[in-house]
């Protein structure tokens, strides 16, 4: 079975400080994938290590193909929509413009007009506001807009660091509805990291738990779910 | 009355070399968070490369675009090969590679032109316009070509892809490289504009203070007082706060008796400190603030 990310034996570090000593895991095409663990487990540091935003060693490969040499703009370019902690808006500029950012890798007008209008069906209220500034978004709203112009660049594979963080239970319910109706219609797989362990095991198929930089455990989500042990020990509820 | 409004005139036609000036400064800032220290000197080379070409003969329209073409690309090849491999470096380097280009051009000019005062052509000439007194056919031609020149950075920057990739890579780099926008190309495109909209000013105000190496120093200071007094963030900001220096400048010098032609420098540096006190962000600029 072909696999959409493959990561096998990955390194990453700032300057001297070493955040994942050999990781594996892999993503199924069209699947949702957790990393679960505690702070400092190196979650968001696995995201930045295949978006190329660290120093990174080990293979990352993309549909078979290795990455982990490319810089950030040409692994976008390959269909990896990151959607950053603290959601990277572009505080300045209106909501439609910060749209039309996320198509930027893109050339095909059409396309990305249509692709506007679609993530306007999922997220109507980004449309009402789509000529204010995106410093004026709420957070959830931030949030949205992240999703949406991530969705801009059409992904294979959307990767989506604490989406829930300092949101409101029910919009972060709402978001999380969005990402499953994402993956069912769209077939955009994706990698996310969360706090909220039982949130995400819900949306998930496959779980990674991770341990200072290394994989612990692996399995369906349904599985971890379901094993009181694990969630005891890793997960806290 | 009269010599109030012909006063006014002649300082928004300086402003406007100002306000040129003050915009080189700020496209830089915006770009990588340091002031240009050689942005004049920048713009006194281009103004040499321009009388060079039309010494040798070059009609002035196509020596005029030539040297904006050439000054982009040298704002370009600085940036590749001076400042981008410091893209990391503490503000004193910086400061130290502003202040090393600045003196390196200046002597390079000498060297190759020498320090001796030059003429330079106005392509309106220095008749008064339609022969009235107000205004002299140079300085209207001044105030039309910023006039172009704004309107023409306004619609590339707010219609057009190349840049809204400039306006995310200056608000939010990270994010920006996220989404495919290549950001180090931007700053180095940011350095060839600014390096070009230099050019146009060192070649509109050759005419009136001559050319020769140093020609731009006073009109750094005053390009700097624009682009503080309208917020160093703030393109449309600087612009507005080149004019109003030049118009500030040149009623003090006109009304006010002690500061006469001599001390009229001294209000460029008086704006600064004022507008660094009172409002550090200026009239439109965003204060900015750091979690500490």
């Amino acid at each position: 079975m072909n696999k959409l990310l493959e990561i096998k034996g990955l390194h990453a570090a700032y300057g001297q400080t070493r955040v994942l000593h050999g990781l594996d895991f892999e993503i199924e095409p069209g699947s949702v994938t957790t990393l679960l663990g505690a702070n400092g487990a190196g979650k968001t540091t696995t995201l930045r290590a295949i978006c190329g935003m660290v120093k990174r060693t080990g293979d990352i490969l993309l549909n078979g193909q290795q990455i982990n040499r490319n810089q950030t703009e040409d692994i976008v370019r390959l269909g990896v929509a990151h959607v950053p902690d603290g959601r990277g808006t572009f505080l300045r500029q209106t909501v439609e413009e910060n749209l039309q950012l996320g198509a930027m890798a893109r050339r095909d007008k059409a396309g990305i007009a249509s692709d506007m209008e679609l993530v306007y069906s999922y997220f109507p209220i980004l449309k009402k506001r789509r000529t204010q500034i995106a410093g004026l978004l709420s957070g959830g709203e931030q949030q949205m807009l992240a999703v949406g112009r991530a969705l801009m660049l059409r992904p294979k594979l959307m990767l989506l660091d604490e989406p829930s963080f300092g949101l409101a239970p029910m919009i972060t319910r709402e978001i999380f509805e969005i990402f499953r109706s994402l993956n069912r219609n769209e077939k955009v797989s994706m990698l996310l990291v969360e706090q909220n362990a039982s949130l995400a095991l819900e949306l998930a198929d496959h779980a990674y738990l991770l341990e200072t930089g290394r994989v612990v455990f692996s399995g369906r989500a349904e599985a971890i779910r379901e094993d009181e042990s694990i969630r005891r020990a890793y997960l806290g509820y | 009355m009269e010599l109030l409004i012909q006063q006014v005139v002649a300082g928004i036609a300086t402003g406007a070399i100002y306000a040129c000036v003050a915009l080189a400064v700020v496209m830089i800032y915006t770009a990588i968070g340091h002031l240009n220290f050689a942005q004049g000197e920048m713009a006194m080379f281009s103004t040499f490369i321009a009388w060079q070409l039309i010494t040798w003969g070059v009609p002035y329209w196509v020596a005029f675009a030539l040297t904006v073409a050439i000054s982009f690309v040298g704002g370009v090849v600085i940036e590749r090969l001076i400042f981008h491999p410091l893209a990391n470096a503490p503000i004193l380097s910086h400061v130290v590679l502003f202040i090393a280009l600045l003196t390196i051009l200046t002597s390079t000019a000498g060297f190759i032109w020498d320090f001796s005062i030059k003429t330079f052509p106005s392509p309106f000439g220095s008749a008064p316009l339609f022969g009235s007194s107000l205004i002299s056919a140079h300085q209207a031609g001044m105030m039309g070509i910023t006039l172009v020149l704004l309107i023409a950075l306004f619609f590339f920057f707010r219609f057009t892809r190349v840049g809204l990739a400039m306006r995310a890579a200056a608000d939010n780099p990270v994010s920006a490289r996220l989404v495919g926008v290549r950001v180090s190309w931007m700053i180095a495109l940011g350095w060839g504009m600014a390096a070009a909209i230099g050019a146009v000013a060192g070649m509109l105000v050759a005419p009136v203070v001559f050319l020769e190496p140093n020609m731009m120093l006073g009109i750094l200071v005053y390009g700097f007082a624009g682009a503080v007094l309208g917020g160093l963030t703030s393109p449309g900001g600087a612009v507005l706060g080149g004019f109003l220096v030049g118009i500030i400048e040149n009623l003090a010098g006109t009304f006010i008796p002690v500061i006469g032609g001599e001390l009229k420098l001294t209000i460029a540096l008086c704006i600064i400190v004022l507008v660094l006190v009172l409002k550090p962000g200026g009239l439109f600029g965003r204060a900015t603030v750091q979690r500490v």
